[in-house]
């Protein structure tokens, strides 16, 4: 069994609670942390011509703005932490795409935090946790 | 032919309209007689027909170019057609590229750019004066275009140009100028050009004048009728606020809802089909007998024949080169898988979507028939077949559908104008490619592009459909001319291209992901 943790992190409140006990427990365990940031995206959906021909340089400039914006700030505040940490960005369906992101890197564990979606939402459009919960192949920690 | 203003019917931007009846009636008519007289000559040119035969030459054109490709690639629309499917699943493509465009969105959005009034109105026309046999012949047309279209989106890929800020423009001008200097032949920044103007004018005339005409018509039909150069300003202005400023949300609506109406029409379509069953094989005689007898109509069986093809070539644009344009842009390392992936567009677009509309109008009896003879009846001027109400055009499609559910008019009215206004955004960026060919990228070149766009839409809602019509078809033709000697000249290309993905794809070396 690897010592690995899957971290799905955006940079919402609820992430950084997560990334916090993310933090504390791969210290404890000595496990590697692997930080998961997912755009979210579908094959699926329609663009306009414009944005067909632009989608290239769009896409270019979303994964600059995710990698700086999101990725390379935490990646900074655990630079002393002592850990190994390492990031992931990918594009996709956020649940399934961590589910991947878990397979490729052999974690034998992931964690994610709970956004405050009102009830009604959750249960009309489904939650990222709740899918994640219900997909992974390893035990998940929703942290409130 | 114009009724007078049913005020009461109208909405309230409308109502301005009410107080100078007169002074708008003579915009439209002024419109119509300027337009009819200045375009004539080129009309003219592009349906002259073979001498000694009332057959358009540039008919025979596109059904030979389709025939030579079909038969050039070996079937390809049929072969290659599972594999088509397989692609647009997605079973092909690298999850690393997640984020770029997919096969399924470049279909889409070439699919919203066609999928228009050519399958609502367009069909309807063609069966109004060629009778039913004119949809045995547009089916085939279909069937066949899926040649021409495959070739021209696997070139349009291969030769886009990349730029460095990662913008990507592609189409035939590209394939003109670098495929044919790859080949060391002459003439092709002669082409481009050529066809640069005849795509901004195939923008104006079919990607617009066309939709905002058939709108208006449609609009009209359901509220009373009022001068159209009213639904053009609105039009226009709300073509303005998406293609200048900006407005990318109401694209992105369209975009979505367009799909959704073209489910919705289909179902219908399929639905009224169902309530009529037991006429559908009589309808399928119908079009059988139509096609090789021509039933009566007008110019008989060739007559038949150049309805369909030229209804078909206008509604899926195989072979025009406008879908070069919109396809190019997709996430690949093979050309020809776009290629694949496009041929889908005319059997969704003709095959089926232009056939039920077809079905539908012939079921439900919308066109007269003689008790006694079984043949159709020619109106006075014996160009068209006599219709329930003296329907044409987008209005024989709303009465034939209103005629199962009443309430159907109002779906359609509403299906025309997101069709309408999804092929002007679409055709306003073909032409906007065209020019920015022509004339260079650049704010203020491309503005002006817009702003004659948004003006041609006006007149295109003010004008009668007949000018209206024949501007649209031999615009969008004429880019068929220029596009189709490309693509003779660089379809060695293109079957280089497909040996060797197909020897691939036979070895095992090109294999689905996941």
């Amino acid at each position: 069994m690897s010592n690995k943790i899957v971290l799905g992190y955006d940079d919402s409140e609820a992430a950084k609670t997560a990334l916090a006990f993310a933090v504390g427990l791969a210290k404890a365990q000595g496990a590697e942390l692997v930080i998961a940031h997912v755009l979210e995206w579908s094959p699926y959906s329609f663009l306009t011509p414009e944005e067909i021909g632009e989608r290239h340089k769009r896409r270019g400039e979303e994964l600059k703005r995710a990698e700086e914006a999101v990725l390379a700030p935490v990646r900074k505040s655990l630079e002393d932490s002592g850990l190994t940490v390492s990031t992931e960005l990918k594009y996709g369906h956020i649940a399934e795409t961590l589910c991947d992101v878990i397979k490729q890197s052999g974690a034998s564990h992931v964690i994610i935090g709970r956004t405050g979606h009102s009830a009604l939402s959750s249960r009309l459009f489904g939650s990222v946790a709740g899918s994640l919960a219900q997909a992974a192949p390893v035990p998940v920690t929703i942290v409130p | 032919m114009r009724k007078s203003i049913k005020a009461a019917a109208l909405s309230a931007p409308l109502l301005l309209a009410a107080t100078a009846p007169a002074m708008a009636q003579s915009v439209d008519e002024r419109v119509n007689e300027l337009f009819a007289s200045s375009t004539g000559w080129f009309v003219n040119l592009i349906f002259s027909p073979f001498p000694g035969t009332s057959f358009p030459w540039i008919v025979a054109w596109l059904v030979v170019a389709a025939t030579v490709f079909t038969v050039y690639f070996g079937l390809i629309q049929f072969r290659a057609f599972p594999h088509s499917i397989s692609l647009v699943k997605g079973d092909y493509s690298d999850p690393n590229d997640a984020g770029e465009v997919s096969h399924f969105q470049a279909l889409a959005t070439a699919l919203s750019g066609t999928v228009g009034l050519g399958n609502i109105a367009g069909v309807a026309v063609a069966v109004g004066i060629g009778g039913p046999g004119a949809t045995f012949w547009m089916i085939l047309a279909g069937l066949m275009g899926m040649a021409s279209k495959f070739t021209e989106c696997t070139l349009g890929v291969k030769y886009r140009n990349e730029f460095a800020d990662g913008h990507v423009s592609g189409g035939p001008m590209y394939y003109m100028t670098k495929g044919f200097a790859e080949r060391g032949l002459p003439m092709g920044k002669f082409l481009a050009v050529l066809f640069s103007v005849f795509c901004i004018l195939g923008a104006f005339g079919g990607g617009n004048m066309f939709q905002a005409n058939q709108a208006h018509a449609q609009i009209s039909g359901v509220v009373g009728d009022y001068p159209g150069w009213i639904t053009g300003v609105v039009f226009a202005a709300v073509v303005f606020a998406v293609i200048v400023g900006g407005l990318k949300s109401i694209a992105r609506v369209t975009e979505k809802v367009v799909p959704f109406m073209g489910v919705v029409y289909v179902a219908a379509a399929l639905v009224i089909l169902a309530m009529n069953a037991d006429k559908i094989g009589w309808a399928f005689g119908q079009i059988f007998e139509g096609a090789f007898t021509g039933a009566g109509v007008a110019g008989g069986m060739v007559g038949a024949l150049i309805q369909g093809f030229k209804r078909a070539a206008f509604s899926n644009e195989a072979g025009v080169g406008s879908a070069a344009i919109a396809h190019s842009a997709v996430k690949t390392k093979e050309p020809i898988t776009e290629g694949f992936v496009s041929l889908l567009e005319p059997f969704i677009d003709t095959v089926v979507i232009c056939t039920m509309t077809a079905l539908v109008i012939i079921i439900t009896g919308q066109l007269i028939q003689d008790p006694a003879t079984g043949l159709y009846l020619l109106d006075e001027g014996a160009s068209t077949i006599q219709t329930v109400d003296g329907n044409k055009g987008v209005a024989l499609t709303s009465a034939a559908f209103s005629s199962a559910f009443g309430w159907f008019q109002y779906v359609l009215a509403l299906a025309v104008i997101l069709f309408a206004f999804s092929t002007m955004i679409s055709w306003s960026y073909y032409g906007l490619k065209a020019w920015t060919f022509l004339f260079g990228e650049g704010q203020t070149t491309e503005l002006v592009f817009k702003v004659i766009f948004c003006i041609f839409v006006v007149i295109g809602a003010a004008a009668n459909l007949g000018p209206v019509i024949d501007f649209s078809d031999a615009a969008i033709f004429a880019m068929a001319v220029v596009n189709i000697i490309a693509l003779y000249f660089l379809m060695p290309v293109v079957k280089k291209e497909l040996n060797s993905y197909m020897a691939r794809l036979k070895s095992g070396e090109i294999k689905k992901f996941g």
